[in-house]
């Protein structure tokens, strides 16, 4: 079965007559996680800070959980558990005193403050770090601490922004790990520019760009758009090209600046073993053949460029 | 809820030797005028010879340090309310309790008992030393009791300030400076209209209202000024608030 978590209708922000978010509409169920992607200044933070009631839309609703955030705030906030850009530490406490203020005022009833506090820490690798003082944390250890402070009630949607920014490469991977873990019992919205972590946690993708939307999807929609029907092959002894386009299924051929040929065949046929065999036998010096992947920056830009040029 | 504020407030006050320290120089300045007080007390009543010259000990000391008190309390409590939101507001911190499920005056009212809890143990510990006078004389508790109370309003009334002042920067010495300088204006205000008592401005003056209790007298009308001056600031903090959640 699956349960709507976060719908957001037609959400508008309007700063002094500029739209900074306009029209974003998407539903979110339970167990996905949503990577929101765009280049700086966007609108990303201000959807966040929309979907968790720290702004008041212009026009448009936000439901958690079929809960209006505007008319049921008190409500609709206590599902949610909500990083933004900033972590919101209190400096002057220790991790476990944060915490504990964290779990009361979400409402974590007051004898399962110390349990939920433990079970917080272990998630994201702060056990050691209970007593030390906010202060004195490195900037990973306070994005964890942040991490921490949003999911510490369990909540049923955790929005993250930009959660791995200014942690090591260890770390990262620690939090990506934890952020599919919780995808499996929660919803969760993350933001960030870093493509390949969208790819590697993400379920659905959503693209924002000046404020709207240009791509909503599955993530396997934006994968395919980068497996092109593209194969990079490397021949130290090229022939023409135009022996190249008699193998079956090899469409055009491309020298690049590098050397490399770059060969697009037709959707589906995959002619790289014909190739791989026509090399060998005709003794054309083959030392590399793969394939040809746009980046997901590429798509990016497309995506966002397409925008422009409408 | 308000009083999960109230007590991070309060965690936040003593986690920092701020509060301790505020707290030991305000005892130590209440006690050395208590002290004072006393000596001054044998001097002058052992010159007093005629029976109308004579007063209690409970008005001569309290008269004195209450007195002081609510002056000090001028300087204390900016010190301590300038960084209730304006720090939060510069630390980001302000957006953890608008994600929490709070209503905007859950947290108003939470931070401003926060503060007043805080010195309601100054004013806690002021009175305690009062009473010690019972030991070797009979004290008149209630002269003592409206002047705790009298102390206790024109305190949370400056913190209600102090909590609006500080919503409006991000500077915490600024909301210190602005605070300061609007509650001595108040307080003063009926010395600046000497010379009309009866008009409206002066009778907004914060002292014209503490003076009836530091005399000993409950009047309703002041502790409903008191209140109602508490109740004002609060709202417009509210609002101030709500201002940060539309606009952005």
């Amino acid at each position: 079965m699956t349960t709507v978590t976060v719908e957001a209708r037609e959400l508008t922000r309007i700063y002094g007559g500029r739209e900074a978010v306009r029209d974003v509409s998407f539903t979110l169920n339970k167990g996905e996680v949503l990577g929101f992607l765009g280049p700086n200044g966007a609108g990303k933070s201000t959807s966040m800070k929309m979907l968790t009631g720290n702004l008041a839309p212009s026009k448009g609703s936000v439901k958690i959980c079929g809960i209006d955030m505007i008319e049921n705030p008190k409500e609709a906030k206590a599902l949610i558990g909500y990083l933004p850009e900033q972590p919101p530490l209190y400096r002057e406490l220790t991790v476990d005193e944060f915490l504990a203020i964290a779990a009361r005022l979400h409402r974590v009833s007051g004898s399962h403050v110390k349990k939920a506090v433990r079970i917080a820490k272990e998630r994201c690798g702060l056990t050691e770090m209970g007593g030390r003082l906010i202060e004195n944390l490195s900037k990973g250890y306070q994005q964890r601490v942040g991490i921490a402070q949003a999911i510490i009630h369990n909540p049923m949607v955790v929005i993250l922004d930009e959660p791995t920014v200014g942690l090591d490469p260890i770390q990262i991977r620690d939090i990506r790990n934890l952020i599919k873990e919780l995808g499996g019992e929660h919803s969760v919205i993350l933001s960030t520019h870093i493509l390949p972590e969208v790819e590697m946690v993400c379920d659905r993708v959503q693209i924002i760009h000046k404020g709207q939307m240009v791509f909503n999807g599955s993530i396997d929609v934006l994968k395919q758009q980068r497996h092109g029907n593209r194969l990079l092959v490397g021949l130290s002894r090229a022939p023409a090209n135009e022996e190249l386009l008699k193998i079956p299924g090899v469409t055009s051929v491309e020298t690049l600046p590098s050397g490399l040929l770059r060969v697009r065949h037709a959707e589906g046929g995959a002619p790289a073993e014909q190739l791989v065999q026509a090399a060998v036998n005709q003794n054309w010096g083959l030392y590399q053949i793969n394939p040809d992947q746009t980046s997901l920056e590429e798509v990016f830009v497309q995506l966002t460029f397409q925008e422009q040029a409408a | 809820m308000i009083f999960n504020i109230t007590r991070k407030e309060l965690k936040s006050l003593f986690s920092s030797p701020m509060g301790w320290v505020v707290l030991a120089l305000l005892q130590f300045v209440f006690g050395t005028f208590f002290l004072n007080g006393i000596e001054q007390y044998f001097q002058t009543m052992s010159g007093a010879i005629r029976p109308e010259q004579r007063i209690g000990v409970t008005e001569f000391v309290g008269a004195n340090i209450f007195g002081i008190a609510s002056f000090v309390m001028l300087f204390a409590v900016p010190l301590l309310s300038m960084r209730l939101i304006s720090d939060e507001r510069r630390q980001q911190t302000l957006t953890f309790l608008f994600s929490a499920p709070l209503s905007l005056t859950e947290i108003v009212v939470g931070k401003f008992l926060g503060l007043v809890t805080f010195l309601s143990i100054v004013i806690f510990f002021l009175a305690a030393m009062m009473s010690t006078l019972n030991f070797w004389a009979e004290i008149d508790f209630g002269y003592i009791a409206a002047n705790v109370i009298g102390l206790w309003l024109l305190v949370a009334s400056f913190s209600s300030l102090g909590v609006y002042v500080s919503s409006l920067t991000q500077q915490p010495i600024v909301a210190g400076i602005i605070s300061f300088i609007a509650l001595f204006a108040l307080l003063l205000l009926d010395n600046f209209m000497a010379g009309d008592p009866t008009g409206t401005m002066s009778y907004l003056s914060l002292m014209r209202h503490f003076e009836p209790f530091s005399r000993g007298l409950l009047d309703t009308r002041d502790v409903a000024y008191f209140l109602l001056f508490i109740v004002t600031f609060l709202t417009l903090t509210v609002r101030r608030l709500d201002a940060d959640r539309l606009r952005g």
